[in-house]
């Protein structure tokens, strides 16, 4: 099973509640769709399915910003330490990281840049 | 010259570190090739023909002495004791070593400099005009508005794995001195009936192999909203931008296959959500980013006319502009000196150029798209004593705007992605048209030449563009005439209009061999000799007044004559 980080942590996820509601959204999906659905999710897993496909950047964004979703987002697919600073900043708390990358290095990822330029 | 404070610097020594790490996972094989393959080319490495090529960035083409005198120690350390200035204002070392680029960038981030975001499918080096500051037709000094969006742009969360790279160009100055009509976004200053300033939004131009002809999206946006604005721009392209087919990725495919009403509806519903948020910009943040540039302080002068024998005179008419302080003028040191591959400087020719600029020009410098160097701020009284220096170090070839100030992308000498070489081209033309008051009888001429069509030498946009294409293995050359890179000079029709604004070329007949291309070249500016009306007009003027059949007609013979040889051609077959 995949390594998770959650919350800036490792953590080993037990298999989920067969009752929880987890939302998935590809890149090419629209969040506007799942908008009115965000206040009775266990959380929402953004894919990405290919180490360049930046979709999923503009999807949390919109979650987080403009449908004020509050609980977890989850990054998942083919993700690595490189993605991280970048995927936390548009506002997922959660990583599934691909398989062959070692967690706990890369937490150190989170860190990349002390400062960042955008405000917004 | 913009100077770094704190964060700037302490980005840039963090990137290096995060290089570094990369550079050392994929070595020990813990990064994929494709996956290290979209990280070292954010940080302008491409593994190349024969060696990797690095690509340093020159944001806005701003350098100052002690930059270029750090890039002529470490083209000398490790590489081949050159460089080549691009057409995006950066600077590319041809011949380094992989494990050695951590190393590189390190030194780079010492004198305040990086790779950032020079390739890779993420926002690059914002582009703008050489004489921004200095241009006497300045509306807005665009090099406060580029650090502005550098700073915005540079790791960009939300648009740093975009559907492909993503060019910016801004102009202040009246005249479109950085084809803002062939970027993805271009960005023209101007000011409102309250004086207010603003930026004119042209999306979805560009070169390549589907070049097209930006569309203006908005006329007049204020200031304030010009990040808000962009970032709007930016989040339809990410959403909405093709990622299945790497030729149709760049938003002009987005703009045209939606079209540009439909495309500014959905920017201008994005930005209603975004507008007035925390993106916006206010007079502190102008002026703080302002106060970071260390400006030229420019005594007062008479304006002088400087005396020079014939050889300054003409080096004078071509490469001496005007300048918006009296007394003051800026200079075009010509890379074009022919026999050298356009573009490419020596360390030592660097370090000589940063003595120059030291002792003339407040050790500033800029690289302009056309390949030159250029130093802003000259007092005119110094410019005898300026030529006669530059000419000893062959960078005085008096050629800007002529034929022979020819843009080349490196080509098949250098790139792998070219069909054709284009530098040697390059040097067969400027052999051909060695006579300098032929050069100048001809006039304004801008010739530009692309190894492939992924159009790095943007011969899409040149008075006469030539493309090097591959023919059974076999390298030949298509020519266009009639492309224009946009209102750049003041050339006048007959008629009295202005001169058209950006135009893309058009091909006028069958590729030529390599050695055929002078040939060709000698054919159409007789035939432009002929048929101009008086020397105010240029070859470009002739082509958008007469056509291309005629032209076309002086290299290929009439329509009935290339009948007549096409049919024996198929007699011989």
């Amino acid at each position: 099973m995949a390594t998770l980080i959650k919350e800036r942590r490792v953590v080993h996820e037990r298999a989920p509640s067969p009752d929880a509601r987890v939302i998935r959204l590809e890149p090419g999906d629209d969040p506007a769709s799942v908008a009115a659905e965000l206040g009775s999710v266990a959380r929402i897993e953004v894919s990405f399915p290919k180490f360049g496909d930046g979709r999923g950047f503009s999807i949390a964004r919109l979650l987080r910003g403009r449908y004020g979703y509050q609980g977890e987002l989850r990054a998942v697919g083919h993700i690595t330490r490189d993605h991280l600073y970048f995927m936390e900043r548009v506002g997922f708390d959660a990583f599934e990281l691909r398989e062959g990358e070692d967690a706990a290095e890369a937490l150190a990822a989170f860190s990349t840049f002390s400062v960042p330029y955008q405000r917004a | 010259m913009y100077v770094y404070d704190q964060i700037d610097q302490r980005l840039v020594d963090q990137r290096v570190a995060q290089f570094r790490d990369q550079t050392q996972r994929f070595m020990a094989g813990k990064l994929s090739e494709e996956e290290f393959r979209a990280l070292r080319l954010r940080n302008g490495l491409y593994i190349q023909r024969y060696a990797p090529m690095l690509r340093i960035a020159i944001p806005y083409g701003l350098l100052s002495s002690r930059q270029l005198r750090k890039l002529a120690q470490i083209a000398r350390k490790y590489d081949r004791a050159y460089g080549h200035f691009s057409t995006r204002q950066n600077l590319q070392l041809n011949w380094p070593r992989l494990e050695q680029v951590p190393e590189i960038l390190a030194e780079l981030a010492g004198v305040q400099m990086h790779a950032i975001q020079t390739s890779g499918n993420c926002i690059r080096n914002i582009t703008t005009d050489h004489f921004a500051g200095v241009a006497p037709d300045e509306i807005v000094d665009s090099f406060v508005w580029c650090e502005i969006i550098r700073q915005w742009s540079t790791f960009h969360p939300e648009f740093s794995y975009l559907p492909r790279k993503f060019k910016i160009a801004v102009n202040g100055a009246e005249r479109d001195r950085t084809a803002t009509f062939v970027h993805d976004i271009g960005l023209h200053a101007l000011r409102n009936e309250a004086g207010e300033v603003g930026f004119r939004v042209i999306v979805g131009g560009g070169l390549g192999r589907t070049p097209l002809v930006g569309h203006v999206i908005r006329e007049f946006l204020p200031w304030p909203h010009l990040l808000t604005y962009l970032d709007a721009i930016l989040r339809v392209y990410n959403r909405y931008g093709r990622r299945d087919n790497i030729h149709k990725a760049r938003i002009k495919i987005l703009l045209k296959e939606r079209g540009a009403d439909r495309f500014r509806e959905e920017v201008e519903a994005e930005w209603a959500h975004v507008k007035d948020g925390a993106g916006t910009l206010n007079d502190d943040d102008v002026r703080r980013i302002e106060a970071r540039f260390v400006r030229p302080q420019h005594e007062k002068l008479q304006p002088v006319e400087p005396i020079g024998g014939p050889g300054f005179a003409a080096w004078a008419k071509r490469n001496v502009h005007g300048h918006k302080v009296p007394g003051y003028a800026a200079v075009t040191l010509s890379l074009k000196k022919t026999g050298v591959p356009p573009g490419d400087v020596t360390s030592d020719q660097m370090e000589a150029i940063a003595d120059l600029a030291e002792r003339y020009s407040f050790g500033e410098l800029r690289v302009s798209h056309e390949q030159n160097l250029i130093l802003a701020d000259m007092r005119q009284a110094d410019l005898p004593a300026l030529w006669r220096e530059a000419r000893e170090l062959g960078l005085a070839t008096p050629n800007i705007g002529l034929l022979t100030n020819i843009i080349a992308c490196p080509g098949g000498d250098f790139c792998a992605l070219a069909n054709a070489k284009s530098i040697p081209v390059a040097q067969a033309i400027q052999e051909r048209f060695d006579d300098l008051d032929y050069l100048h009888d001809i006039g304004e001429l801008d010739l530009n030449i692309s190894g492939c069509m992924n159009a790095c030498g943007h011969h899409h946009v040149g008075h006469i563009g030539i493309l090097g294409v591959d023919k059974n293995g076999e390298e030949w050359y298509q020519v266009e005439i009639g492309g224009n890179q946009g209102k750049t000079r003041a050339g006048r029709t007959p008629t009295g209009e202005a001169s058209p604004g950006a135009a893309l070329g058009k091909v006028i007949g069958p590729s030529f061999a390599r050695a055929d291309v002078p040939a060709v070249i000698e054919k159409l500016i007789a035939c432009y000799l002929e048929r101009r009306d008086s020397e105010a007009e240029r070859f470009v003027d002739v082509v958008h007044r007469i056509g291309i059949e005629p032209f076309k007609e002086s290299v290929y013979g009439n329509a009935h004559q290339r009948a007549a040889s096409r049919s024996r051609a198929r007699a011989l077959a």
